[in-house]
């Protein structure tokens, strides 16, 4: 994976396998203690005790297409060559919770990259899933939650229309000359 | 950016009046983008950025954008499938955005599936 987001976006999609309805991803850099911790819990169908202590292992898949599972592996190793870590909370019925920290100014952190791209790709692939995302990044507190919107939008205007997608990369896009 | 701005909400939905797409089940083309391990990190997500670019461009409202897990074919990754209704589903395979483009221009808008990228042609033959 180039960048983190592309990271978050496969996570994402485990949630979204896994039945959840609700998916909170939350990016907080601490510039004190030079962390940027990346925290994505869902309300899906969870694990149990067993296949947690498994789900490292990139040997260890549920699917049926393959037989490796490399998602939460690639995220660790990509947290572990910063000196951060990964945990992995989950109980089955209740959702799971990853956690992982990165060192935000060592040299092999990856960069975020496109958290729009990322979004818009996971609400057109999954239009009937909720999605809270919040970050604060570049000093500015940013917040988007989908069930605002579809609350708003009614139900005569789906999430996925091109029109709401372009919209919702709007808001990540950086102003010029900022 | 900061906080979603209701105004803007309604603006959006001002302004598709009339115009919204079909829901699941109603449109004319399906094209699903796999998005497993493997699709992301072959560039699955540029292929989608590309489509919607080129979806919204197009003004269509019969065409549906989705994604999918992992189809088992990961080093021909990205892959999509374009599913035009009452024609055979045609997987694409090792995808980049030109290519794309040009699936969408020929297969999703007239029908004309672009055999140069399609994983095959039919099935095996006997003789």
């Amino acid at each position: 994976m180039e960048d983190l987001s592309l990271h978050i976006l496969d996570i994402v999609e485990n949630s979204t396998m896994a039945g959840a309805t609700l998916v909170v991803i939350d990016i907080l850099e601490d510039p004190k203690k030079n962390v940027l911790q990346i925290t994505i819990e869902d309300n899906g169908r969870g694990m149990d005790q067993e296949m947690l202590k498994r789900v490292r292992d990139p040997f260890v898949t549920t699917r049926t297409t393959r037989s490796v599972g490399l998602g939460l592996s690639l995220l660790e190793q990509a947290a572990q060559e910063t000196g951060g870590n990964m945990t992995v909370t989950s109980n089955t019925g209740q959702g799971t919770i990853v956690k992982v920290s990165f060192q935000t100014d060592h040299i092999d952190r990856k960069p975020l990259g496109d958290m729009g791209s990322t979004l818009t790709a996971l609400i057109a692939g999954n239009p009937e899933v909720d999605f809270i995302y919040s970050d604060n990044l570049d000093n500015e507190r940013m917040e988007l939650d989908t069930r605002e919107l579809r609350a708003e939008l009614g139900d005569d205007v789906p999430m996925n229309d091109p029109a709401v997608l372009k919209f919702l990369r709007g808001l990540f896009e950086k102003p010029e000359n900022s | 950016m900061g906080k979603l701005k209701v105004e803007d909400l309604k603006r959006i939905k001002e302004s598709l009046k009339g115009t919204v797409n079909l829901r699941d089940g109603q449109h004319r083309v399906k094209i699903t983008v796999h998005m497993g391990t493997c699709g992301i990190a072959a560039g699955a997500r540029k292929i989608m950025d590309a489509l919607f670019t080129r979806l919204e461009e197009s003004g269509a409202d019969d065409i549906m954008l989705t994604t999918s897990g992992c189809a088992g074919l990961c080093n021909h990754e990205p892959m999509l499938t374009v599913e035009v209704k009452d024609t055979t589903p045609v997987k694409y395979i090792n995808l980049n955005e030109k290519k794309v483009l040009q699936i969408f221009d020929e297969h999703v808008m007239n029908n004309n599936p672009v055999a140069d990228y399609a994983l095959s042609q039919g099935s095996e033959t006997t003789y």
